[in-house]
């Protein structure tokens, strides 16, 4: 397209002073991830699309349905059926031809997440589940990728920008700063289950889009380490600065090989599966909160003096549960069988309140590894 | 000293409340075992801690009448 064609289609905004010509080939430059094309991905992509970003990407796997039409206001009763990404991609090409789209249709996964999202600047994350929430942070604390992250649940949302520092000695926070553990499968519902007011992802959405316009020109204050709340029911928003915790770290993968050993599914449906794989262990076992017990019987060997550890034996747990204070507990045995046992008990006592691991092949693994 | 307490998401399905304010209490530990005694429920439930506007991990004192929110993780897009 022309210069002149361009400039009167950005016309409004290029006469920002904050903004202008140079804000515009920036923008133009830029090439943004958006991960969910639903009620939040929706809104954000038509504002990003007309604010002309260079290079759009949509990652989705889901088709549109009926009940999607409330919030996910770029498909309509005649997409029903059809790839949300895809869809997307075609009603965005025809809002503005001028700009790269491309569409992922496909699940966002360990597999191939940091291939993605390594060919983007900023990420935006309007996914619907936390398996998916954590192994984006991850992702793009991994490849140190700006995340522009919005949440919804009801009358409610939040919004906040991770991993970008606000000036360059400054160590960004990131989600887990904030939640380090995801809650237990049941514990937090879902849109479905929970319901959710059609204008909210609108708001939260077209939020996550002026953030992202707002770190790619430069202007005003993006929420670098704040996280905003806004409630939609009293219209009330509160901020908050997210101060960077020593242990979240430590509960990153480590490189790309971990990254994409780590189980996102497993570690946000513990109940449905307690295992911990050695190297997760072994990244975990000197988080401040936690508690390592061997569940063998007294004399039992090998004896472990590699960490720290108490010992209750599983005949005794089967007796009664001791009261345990740390928020995630590992149990441990000989080959990883009777700490499951031990799991299952300990879950039914704690419910989840507690992250409950059983040490997958034990002793014996951990050993092996050695 | 006062503590005034602000309960956000589905925190306010348990407590009934968005806001409550307590009196005399000196630490978050305190105030939490507090809110568990009052509703129980929410020694089940996941959340972040922010005190005046900031988040906290661990045990933190209060030195003057504070603000206190509790947020819950949101999954929804």
């Amino acid at each position: 397209m022309s210069k002149v064609t361009e400039n009167e289609r950005y016309q409004r905004q290029i006469s920002l002073k904050e903004l202008g010509e140079s804000g515009q080939q920036k923008l133009k430059n830029s090439k943004v991830l958006v991960v969910g094309a639903g009620g939040l991905g929706c809104p954000a992509l038509l504002y990003l699309a007309g604010a002309g970003i260079g290079r759009i990407g949509i990652v989705d796997f889901d088709l549109v349905s009926l009940s999607n039409l409330h919030r996910q206001v770029l498909f309509s009763v005649h997409d029903i059926g059809l790839s949300k990404s895809m869809k997307a991609g075609d009603i965005l090409g025809k809002l503005n031809p001028d700009i790269e789209i491309e569409v992922f249709n496909q699940k966002l996964d360990n597999s191939n997440a940091l291939e993605i999202l390594a060919g983007f600047d900023i990420i935006l994350d309007g996914t619907d589940n936390f398996a998916s929430r954590y192994l984006i942070n991850d992702a793009c604390v991994l490849l140190n990728k700006t995340l522009v992250y919005g949440a919804i649940s009801r009358f409610e949302g939040q919004l906040a920008v991770f991993n970008k520092a606000s000036i360059p000695t400054e160590i960004p926070a990131n989600y887990r700063d904030l939640f380090p553990l995801p809650p237990a499968d049941n514990e937090v519902l879902n849109c479905e289950e929970a319901g959710v007011i059609g204008v909210l992802p609108g708001i939260i959405g077209t939020m996550m889009a002026n953030e992202t316009i707002k770190l790619i020109t430069g202007i005003g204050e993006p929420l670098l380490n704040r996280l905003l709340t806004y409630n939609s029911l009293n219209n009330r928003f509160f901020e908050m600065d997210l101060v960077v915790m020593p242990e979240t770290k430590s509960m990153i993968p480590a490189n790309a090989d971990s990254f994409k050993a780590f189980n996102y599914h497993w570690f946000c449906n513990i109940n449905s599966n307690f295992e911990l794989n050695q190297d997760d262990f072994e990244r975990i076992m000197n988080d401040q909160d936690i508690q390592i017990v061997d569940v063998r019987e007294q004399g039992e060997k090998p004896l472990i003096d590699d960490f720290k550890h108490s010992q209750i034996p599983l005949s005794h747990l089967k007796e009664q549960i001791p009261d345990m204070d740390a928020q995630t507990i590992v149990l441990f045995c000989q080959s990883g069988k009777r700490s499951l046992s031990a799991a299952e008990l300990l879950s039914k006592h704690y419910g989840q309140s507690r992250k409950i691991y059983s040490l997958k092949d034990g002793i014996a693994g951990w050993q092996k590894n050695k | 000293m006062q503590v005034h307490i602000m309960f956000f998401g589905q925190l306010t399905d348990i407590t009934g409340t968005q806001e409550l304010v307590l009196h005399d209490i000196y630490d978050t530990n305190t105030l939490q075992e507090t809110l568990h005694e009052l509703y129980p429920a929410l020694a089940n439930a996941k959340y972040a801690i922010a005190m005046n506007k900031k988040t906290i991990q661990g045990n933190s004192m209060f030195s003057g009448d504070s603000t206190i929110a509790l947020l819950p993780p949101f999954s929804g897009g």
